[in-house]
């Protein structure tokens, strides 16, 4: 089976300072890798701000052309899309943001901005049509039409509205669904109930998930396979269980190393390893790199 | 260990009048609480749980439409006793930021855009410290080493430096009058997870240092495994559970403490979460009786007409829930209905 999206040798970069100064900053290096080749799957990009994660999701939805590379869904290419063909892309892969709080316009109902989605996407024009629609996406996220109909944002809690967030994002039936940080602005009781739904988006509807995320144990929770960034190149990638369980590059045994658990609170210190902060340093210098394989079928970014 | 603040039945209320209508709403409802010398006290809860009003009331920032109904919330600091809520704003502001100190969420909003960081902490502590002049300077500086920060950084503007430096910043500006206590809400939660743990450390430090107490506010639980040394739970305006923070992580006695430390996803297991249904209950018009029975597994019909006591139930642990004894620690592997004896 082919893969649903492809994304090969993409890189972004841009301009510091002045358009004279001729400084360049490359948000997102080099970065290739395949989404769904083997069926749905969670596919997670881990990155503290300022690694290009965020870069590279807006580069897959269409919204920002890269400099170099191509990124191909269904064997077509995202940016050159238009029309027409942006509408059929655009139902296929969704995104879903960060803070539900700001995705809704506080003066609508939220059953409208549903509804519009409906009636762009699935070209539905009766008002059972649509009904069906909106309640068939809800029910997927555990809502229902009946419960939200007429809500304004404000009287929906922080979980319900990120749920409405993504039952808007599957109205079109789309097969990716790209989470920039979703869980991030929820709160801990209702995270899980965020991670356990889009894990149920994979098993139970087939959806693939690009889950963005700085969050290491939500990562380890639901993917199949993930990429590590440090400042735009990918370091690590392949199976994401092995990966976190012993991870080999420093830069992602240094994020490895961060991670707050009970477990961890025994440990003496809190101190971050300086040792390890040298050795991702230093791979951030190197100029001539390449991803080479290392154990569990994963690829490892080494000096030439 | 002696006691620092003494929190007596405190009820905080917001109230409102529009258009004659009144409305009161009761986000901080009956909290006792103690809180030691040198001690790291964590507090956790969810959104619109009430712990920001609660510590607004610590920190002595009572204004309308916040008004502390009753109770009494008392330091016992070295220049004497002071009780924040009858307190006069002239006695306050002779401990506020000596005494009494408090580190802010967002650092970028925190500190002035327009003024370097040298004047920032100039404006802030030239008068809690009466120090001025080289003298100031000197002082600055040596704590800004203690923050492990260049003190050339007293010359940078805030946009100038990383957010985990203006995070230390803020720290820094709390911490440099070597306060007694120190309030901390959500220090670490827009930080990326290796700084965040550095900015941790570098409390944890600070506190050893100075001996002072910390009030440490975040609704992460894995921080507070780390930095707490007990924990309390705030859940609808009222304190549910309180532990010394091993046992409330290995032998939770509230279902929603249970819950939360469920819920924490771990590298190295995958087994399924559960996940709390339903949302934290609207303060203007709580549920009566328990004010967790609505999302609790466990409740009975008492539950729903009296309000359990917070109750010794073990060595430093108070609850308060109906069928404490009944709680036992989830784990994931199960469901949570189920994993609850009943």
């Amino acid at each position: 089976m082919s893969a649903l999206l492809d994304v090969s040798h993409v890189g972004k970069r841009f301009p510091v300072g002045g358009v004279l100064s001729g400084k360049e900053m490359r948000a997102v290096d080099d970065v290739s890798f395949a989404v769904g080749e083997d069926g749905p799957e969670i596919f997670t990009i881990i990155g503290e701000s300022g690694s290009g994660k965020t870069t590279l999701a807006r580069m897959i939805l269409g919204l920002e052309t890269p400099s170099s590379g191509e990124i191909r869904y269904e064997g077509k290419l995202v940016t050159h899309a238009g029309g027409r063909e942006r509408l059929a892309f655009m139902a296929k892969v969704q995104p879903i943001f960060q803070n539900p709080f700001e995705a809704f316009n506080p003066l609508k109902r939220v059953d409208r901005y549903l509804e519009s989605t409906a009636r762009r996407f699935l070209k539905l024009s009766d008002r059972a049509g649509v009904d069906a629609a909106l309640d068939g996406a809800l029910q997927k996220v555990g809502l229902s039409l009946a419960e939200i109909r007429g809500r304004f944002p404000h009287e929906l809690s922080g979980g319900q509205l990120q749920r409405v967030a993504i039952a808007r994002a599957l109205i079109p039936n789309p097969s990716l669904l790209i989470a920039d940080e979703p869980v991030s602005m929820v709160d801990a009781s209702l995270r899980m109930a965020i991670v356990n739904l889009l894990r149920e988006l994979r098993d139970v509807f087939g959806v693939s998930v690009i889950y963005i995320t700085h969050d290491l144990a939500t990562a380890y929770y639901i993917s199949d396979r993930l990429i590590i960034m440090q400042r735009g190149r990918i370091v690590e990638m392949g199976p994401a269980r092995p990966i976190l369980d012993a991870p080999e590059h420093p830069y992602s045994r240094l994020l490895k190393s961060a991670v707050l658990s009970p477990e961890t609170a025994d440990s003496a210190t809190l101190d971050v390893s300086a040792e390890l902060v040298a050795a991702s340093n230093r791979s951030l210098a190197l100029a001539n790199t390449e991803l080479v394989s290392g154990r569990d079928g994963r690829l490892v970014r080494i000096e030439k | 260990m002696a006691d620092i603040l003494n929190v007596d039945g405190l009820k905080a209320y917001y109230l409102m009048n529009y258009f004659g209508v009144n409305r009161e709403v009761r986000a901080v409802d009956d909290i006792n609480m103690r809180i030691g010398r040198n001690e790291v006290y964590g507090i956790a809860g969810e959104s619109s749980s009430g712990k920001t009003s609660f510590i607004k009331v610590l920190a002595a920032a009572i204004r309308p439409p916040l008004r502390v109904v009753s109770g009494s919330a008392t330091y016992h600091f070295k220049s004497g006793d002071i009780d924040v809520t009858t307190a006069t704003p002239e006695e306050i502001e002779a401990v506020r930021w000596r005494s009494l100190s408090y580190i802010m969420q967002g650092s970028m909003s925190t500190l002035n855009p327009l003024r370097r960081v040298g004047h920032i902490f100039e404006d802030f502590a030239a008068r809690p410290l009466g120090l001025s002049g080289s003298a100031f300077r000197q002082r600055i500086s040596q704590h800004l080493e203690k923050l492990k920060l260049n003190p050339q950084i007293l010359n940078a503007y805030p946009h100038e430096l990383s957010g985990g430096m203006r995070q230390r910043v803020t720290i820094g500006l709390a911490t440099v009058c070597n306060p007694e206590f120190v309030i901390a809400d959500e220090p670490t939660t827009a930080l990326d997870v290796v700084v965040q743990k550095d900015v941790l450390s570098l409390i944890k430090n600070l506190q050893r240092d100075m001996g002072s107490s910390i009030v440490f506010v975040t609704h992460d639980m894995a921080v507070h495994a780390n930095i707490a040394d007990r924990v309390g739970i705030i859940y609808a305006g009222r304190l549910v559970e309180e532990a010394p923070t091993r046992t409330l992580f290995t032998a939770p006695k509230h279902p929603y403490t249970a819950h939360l430390v469920a819920s924490l996803p771990r590298i190295g297991d995958t087994t399924q979460r559960p996940a709390l249904e339903g949302r934290p209950p609207n303060l203007a018009n709580p549920p009566a009786g328990c004010r967790f029975h609505p999302r609790c597994p466990l409740a009975i019909d008492k539950c729903r007409t009296e309000v359990p006591p917070l109750e010794l139930v073990g060595p430093g642990q108070r609850s308060a829930c109906w069928r404490w004894r009944d709680v036992v620690p989830l784990t994931g592997s199960k469901d949570v209905h189920t994993a609850v004896t009943a």
